[in-house]
């Protein structure tokens, strides 16, 4: 179902943000308070390089159908 | 030919005439002319024409006249001419026709009538005689010409009703009878002659006879007389010599006396006789003419004998005249010697054989004597030398006078007797010739009829055959006829028989094709039947499509039609048309689809501005918020033309969620597939499942028309 495609992608998308965020989040805390000394900007870091991630993955996945592919053999 | 000249001379002659007229206008003037305007030359034409074509008809007629060939030639050309010919002329004479039977021959004479004719031949003079019109046969005395030219009469009897012809029985009975008559005429003719004959011939034998006897008694006489003349006998010897002489005489006469009477008698007899002979000769029957000229004959030569008797009974009597005046002269002479003898030598006697005794005078006295007596004897002899001469003239006129009147008897009865015998030659050549003739004519006939015969036979083979031929022919043809007809009829009846037969196996034929065609569209109308069935289950399976559930795989189905319909090409290539997931998966229905797109539509609305350009996460917030914001109609009539405008993803949308509502899925799907970018993307899917729909379905619509066709084509009307 092409139609479920988007919504599916849009599934991944949160669900990948999610993870990132929480994952950023997670790094950034972790980051925060092992190397940052629990300054926030690691946790913001790690969420805006989460949500960037997730931002871009969701974009990737997105766009994924209109990249070109690789695999068209050249004419030789 | 002539008329045709005759009508051109007068189109010549009326032309002429009409074209003296005006030259412009021969027709109006010749209608002047015609018309009884100038009368007179009108009348002048009349007149003018029928007297050529009298003219012309009467020539013709006069020439016909004289020259029948012409007549012949015309009546052959001109229809209805002989008609005239025979009103003006007669009947034409018919052409010489030469009737074979009647070709004079002469040598050909019919057998069957050759008995007739031989019966009738002696008749024919009495038939020829009695007849007062000619028999069946005419004389056959005359030549044969006249007989067949009889004959011929007799052919064409029933040409000539004039001549009214015996009938053989009557004619043959008349002939019989005249055949009887004579033959009695005759009988008695013969009797009457040979009774005459006979008596003639016994009284002629008789005078004969007596002559003979005459002349036996005149020969003896003559005889008796010279030996009495020669012989120097004694007297008394001579006594009863001359007696016996004497006898002899009186016998002699008698002889002669009687032969005389028996000759009168004899002439009377023969008188008598030569009457009969008369009078069957009067009779003139030819059968009795043998008889009567053997009777003439006999008669004659009866004559002949009497007068050839008699004749020598003359001469013998002359003889024994002669003889007597002989002797008497020897008498004398001896008597007139002895007396000179004896005046001289008295003493010698008159027989000279006893002269032996005489003396020397004697003998010289006898000599003188003798020499006297030669000289006196020479003296008369001269003078009788002399006298002779007169003696002999006056004896020799006498003797030519009697020789001229015994010539003249002689030469008479001679004459008499040769005509006699030259009349009985005559008769006899005549009777000869007759009966030669007669055989000849005879064997002529014969041979005619011979001949006839050959003829009639030839005639008759000829007819026979020429019969025969005509017969064989009409036979051939009749046969001929009827074996065409036959033929005919047989055939007649073998086409018929080939007809009906043909007829029937041509209805065999269709009957068997009908039951073919029956059997063969029964089959068609069962397999449409099946393929129907099996469309219509197709078509079922189709409808078995729950919402949201693709129907269940056609393959069962089409599997079904496909075994169904093993021979139909169109329908196994419809079958096989169908999309594989059809038949693996199934399709989903329109209302299913219809569904669907809504939420497709949902989704295509979200992301319409997401194309390849335009395809970051931004622009899918912007489309989004495109969509949020964007009013369209939910439904909008799609135009007969999409331009570049309607190209708009909501217009599109909107268009084929009209189409959709309207059921038109095909339409829809057109639609969508003008959707580009994410839109498209989106609705691949559904447009997929849309196209399957449609693929299947318009192969299923395509199968049920098809079977829905074939079972319309199958489908017998009643």
């Amino acid at each position: 179902m092409s139609e479920k495609e988007l919504g599916k992608k849009l599934d991944r998308c949160l669900a990948d943000s999610a993870v990132k965020l929480g994952a950023g989040l997670g790094l950034g805390i972790v980051f925060s308070v092992v190397f940052f000394k629990r300054h926030t900007w690691p946790v913001a870091f790690g969420l805006g390089m989460g949500l960037g991630m997730a931002y871009t993955n969701c974009q990737n996945d997105l766009r994924a159908p209109y990249l070109i592919q690789r695999n068209i053999k050249m004419a030789s | 030919m002539l008329r045709v000249c005759l009508k051109g001379a007068n189109s010549a002659a009326r032309k002429c005439l009409c074209g003296n007229g005006v030259p412009l206008h021969p027709l109006q003037q010749c209608r002047s002319y015609t018309s009884g305007g100038s009368g007179s030359s009108a009348g002048k034409i009349v007149a003018a024409s029928v007297l050529t074509m009298g003219g012309g008809v009467g020539g013709t007629i006069l020439y016909a006249n004289w020259d029948p060939k012409f007549r012949a030639n015309v009546e052959k050309s001109i229809p209805y001419s002989d008609q005239v010919f025979g009103l003006a002329l007669g009947p034409a004479a018919p052409p010489p026709v030469i009737n074979k039977p009647r070709k004079v021959e002469p040598v050909q004479i019919s057998s069957m009538s050759e008995v007739w004719k031989d019966s009738k031949q002696p008749k024919a003079k009495e038939v020829q005689r009695k007849a007062e019109q000619p028999d069946a046969e005419g004389p056959p005395a005359p030549a044969p010409q006249e007989t067949l030219e009889a004959a011929a009469k007799c052919t064409e009897c029933e040409h000539e009703p004039a001549v009214k012809e015996r009938p053989e029985g009557e004619v043959a009975a008349r002939l019989a009878e005249q055949d009887k008559a004579e033959q009695d005429l005759l009988t008695s003719l013969s009797s009457n002659l040979e009774d005459a004959l006979g008596s003639t011939a016994k009284v002629t034998l008789q005078a004969i006879g007596a002559q003979e006897a005459a002349l036996q008694a005149i020969a003896q006489h003559t005889r008796q007389l010279r030996e009495a003349m020669e012989a120097e006998a004694p007297p008394d010897k001579k006594s009863t010599q001359w007696r016996v002489l004497e006898d002899a005489l009186s016998e002699r006469s008698r002889s002669v006396d009687e032969a005389g009477a028996a000759v009168l008698k004899a002439k009377a007899e023969l008188d008598k006789l030569r009457g009969v002979i008369d009078g069957a000769k009067h009779l003139k029957i030819a059968a009795a003419r043998p008889s009567i000229l053997a009777a003439e004959e006999n008669l004659h030569s009866m004559v002949v004998d009497l007068d050839s008797v008699v004749t020598r009974v003359q001469t013998a009597q002359s003889e024994a005249k002669i003889v007597s005046q002989y002797s008497e002269l020897v008498n004398e002479a001896k008597a007139q010697f002895q007396k000179e003898l004896n005046s001289i030598t008295p003493e010698i006697q008159a027989n000279w054989k006893g002269l032996r005794k005489l003396t020397q005078d004697d003998l010289n006295s006898l000599i003188a004597h003798a020499h006297r007596r030669i000289d006196q004897l020479n003296r008369e002899l001269a003078e009788q030398r002399v006298r002779e001469q007169i003696h002999i003239d006056s004896a020799l006129e006498q003797q030519k006078l009697e020789d001229k009147k015994a010539l003249e008897v002689a030469i008479s009865t001679a004459l008499e007797h040769n005509r006699e015998q030259m009349r009985l030659e005559q008769e006899k050549k005549v009777e000869e010739t007759r009966e030669v003739m007669e055989a000849e004519m005879r064997t002529q006939l014969r041979r005619q009829a011979a001949a006839h015969t050959d003829h009639l036979r030839d005639v008759l083979k000829v007819q026979e055959q020429e019969l025969r031929s005509e017969a064989e022919e009409i036979l051939n043809s009749s046969l001929m006829e009827k074996e065409t007809e036959y033929r005919r009829l047989t055939q007649d009846q073998l086409d018929s028989f080939t007809l009906d037969m043909n007829a029937a196996y041509a209805r065999l034929k269709g009957m068997e094709e009908a039951i073919d065609s029956h059997v063969i569209a029964e089959e068609e109308a069962r397999k449409a039947h099946q393929l129907w069935l099996s469309v219509e289950a197709l078509n079922y399976t189709l409808k078995t499509a729950a919402l949201n559930d693709p129907t269940e795989p056609l393959e069962g189905a089409v599997q079904a039609i496909k075994e169904s319909c093993a021979e139909d090409e169109f329908a196994q290539a419809l079958a096989t048309a169908l999309p594989s997931e059809s038949l693996s998966r199934g399709v989903y229905s329109e209302a299913s689809l219809r569904a669907r797109f809504y939420t497709i539509r949902q989704l295509a609305r979200r992301v319409a501005l997401i194309d390849e350009t335009r395809n970051s996460l931004y622009q899918y917030f912007l489309s989004y918020l495109q969509a949020m914001l964007l009013f369209e109609k939910a439904q909008e009539a799609p135009p007969a033309k999409l331009s570049a405008e309607d190209l708009d993803t909501f217009k599109l949308l909107s268009y084929a969620a009209y189409s959709l509502e309207h059921g038109d899925l095909e339409l829809a799907a057109k639609l969508v597939n003008q959707l580009k970018g994410e839109s498209r993307r989106v609705a691949q899917d559904w447009l997929k499942e849309a196209r399957l729909t449609l693929e299947t379905k318009q192969v299923v619509s395509l199968l049920s028309a098809y079977a829905n066709a074939v079972g319309l084509g199958t489908t017998m009307a009643p």
